[in-house]
């Protein structure tokens, strides 16, 4: 908590608010201090706490199990190797679930998402004010340490799970096969301006749900981890049912976030797996 | 919601990260799990096959000990069968040559009797000379009577 926060409105929005990196007419290129300045950069910053972090967990995720791959034998497997394997089995049993045809790319691609997301989601676990305290120590005016809740992080996903579906919808149906499926279907041929505004709709609405569904079930969860940390400053006893909430949100975040992960994941392969389907 | 370049940052990192993973994260497990399935299915039929072997060998052995145990009763059977045979032979050899003792215990038997017999003619009739001597004393020639003699002699 820098210094300057004394109000629970104030306390909540900077915890909202992002490191953001940009242009602004008074300080030239360089970190925002404050919402003016975000909103002066425009579409052309950067959130760095949030593309650290995810960078920071991507990296961290692709190195450990990179690590234990390269170490895997066929013989009787270690303790963190068994864990990997167990993880693999699953998303390999999901993919063979839901996607009927036979690519390379999906299971990798699956992989990456559960375990990508679930990682940047459990960084919501962690108190809200610990690692924003220390960096306000070392002079980093905003930092949102859990990706998930930035929709930048969600809608930079979704967006590129969408166009792989455009990909392989174009690759699999041809553009005609594709045409025809927004615009014959669900009402005869005549009716086609309703179908391909209804069939457009159904096809935008997956993207962006995708990546809102994620959005909304961490930023809601934050917020509430926010709201708690705020019962902190009213009192032992206000503090004390603040503590014992926290724990109780806390376990119960514990399921959201891998379910959370786990829709992500799926519905991008039944996504995949629609659009890999030659007829419809 | 403010967007920003973030949007771009994070679809470039995502592209990279699947790109990292389908090539250096998922083909070594894959294999490995590849791998250990096919050597547990190895492990099992190997398992299978044992067992298979068992039996059979177990079928095997109890065939070999019926076997083993038939002939071992032929055997018995043949040497008692034999001994029966040698037991007979030997029977038959004895009779044999109890019959031949006999046979010859016989001859001699008659041999002793023909030539005591004789004896015995010769000295009845020289008891019988004597006796006819001494009756006649000079009376009788042995010269002449001597065909007389040879006559009884032989009658005796």
């Amino acid at each position: 908590m820098s210094g300057s926060i004394e109000t629970s409105a104030e306390y909540i929005k900077h915890h909202l608010t992002n490191l953001t990196f940009g242009h602004t007419e008074q300080h030239g290129w360089g970190i925002a201090h404050s919402a003016e300045d975000i909103a002066e950069m425009g579409f052309w910053s950067l959130n760095l706490d949030s593309m650290g972090f995810s960078i920071g967990l991507g990296v961290l995720f692709l190195w450990f199990f990179q690590k234990i791959g390269k170490a895997a034998t066929a013989d009787v497997p270690g303790g963190w190797q068994n864990f990997v394997e167990m993880l693999f089995e699953f998303i390999d049993e999901s993919v063979r679930g839901s996607f009927s045809g036979k690519n390379a790319l999906i299971a990798p691609l699956s992989l990456t998402i559960f375990v990508w997301v679930f990682l940047m989601n459990f960084m919501d676990l962690l108190a809200v004010d610990h690692i924003p305290f220390l960096a306000s120590a070392i002079g980093i005016p905003y930092l949102k340490i859990v990706p998930s809740t930035d929709p930048n992080i969600t809608f930079g996903l979704s967006l590129s799970v969408f166009a792989l579906t455009l990909y392989y919808s174009f690759k699999f149906k041809g553009a005609g096969g594709f045409f025809a499926e927004l615009a014959f279907h669900p009402f005869p041929k005549f009716m086609m301006p309703v179908n391909l505004l209804l069939e457009g709709v159904t096809l935008i609405a997956k993207p962006i749900s995708l990546a809102l569904r994620l959005f909304g079930n961490m930023y809601a969860g934050e917020m509430i981890f926010i709201l708690i940390a705020l019962m902190y400053g009213g009192g032992w006893a206000l503090g004390l049912f603040g503590g014992v909430l926290q724990l109780g949100w806390a376990i119960f975040h514990i399921l959201i976030i891998t379910l959370q992960a786990f829709i992500f994941m799926t519905l991008t392969i039944v996504y995949l797996d629609m659009a890999s389907q030659e007829s419809h | 919601m403010n967007f920003n370049a973030t949007l771009i940052g994070q679809s470039i990192t995502f592209i990279v990260f699947v790109w990292f993973c389908m090539k250096y994260v998922w083909p070594p497990l894959m294999t490995a799990l590849e791998e250990r399935k096919a050597k547990i299915a190895d492990g099992l039929a190997a398992a299978e096959r044992g067992q298979k072997d068992l039996k059979l060998a177990q079928s095997r052995a109890g065939d070999n000990l019926k076997e083993s145990k038939q002939q071992a009763q032929e055997i018995i059977n043949q040497a008692q069968k034999r001994a029966n045979e040698i037991v007979d032979e030997a029977k038959d050899i004895a009779r044999d040559e109890a019959d031949k003792i006999k046979v010859a215990a016989t001859s001699d038997i008659e041999q002793q009797v023909n030539s005591a017999r004789e004896q015995l003619r010769k000295e009845v009739s020289s008891i019988a000379l004597a006796g006819a001597e001494q009756i006649l004393k000079r009376e009788v020639n042995a010269a002449t009577h001597g065909k007389v003699l040879d006559d009884l002699m032989a009658q005796i």
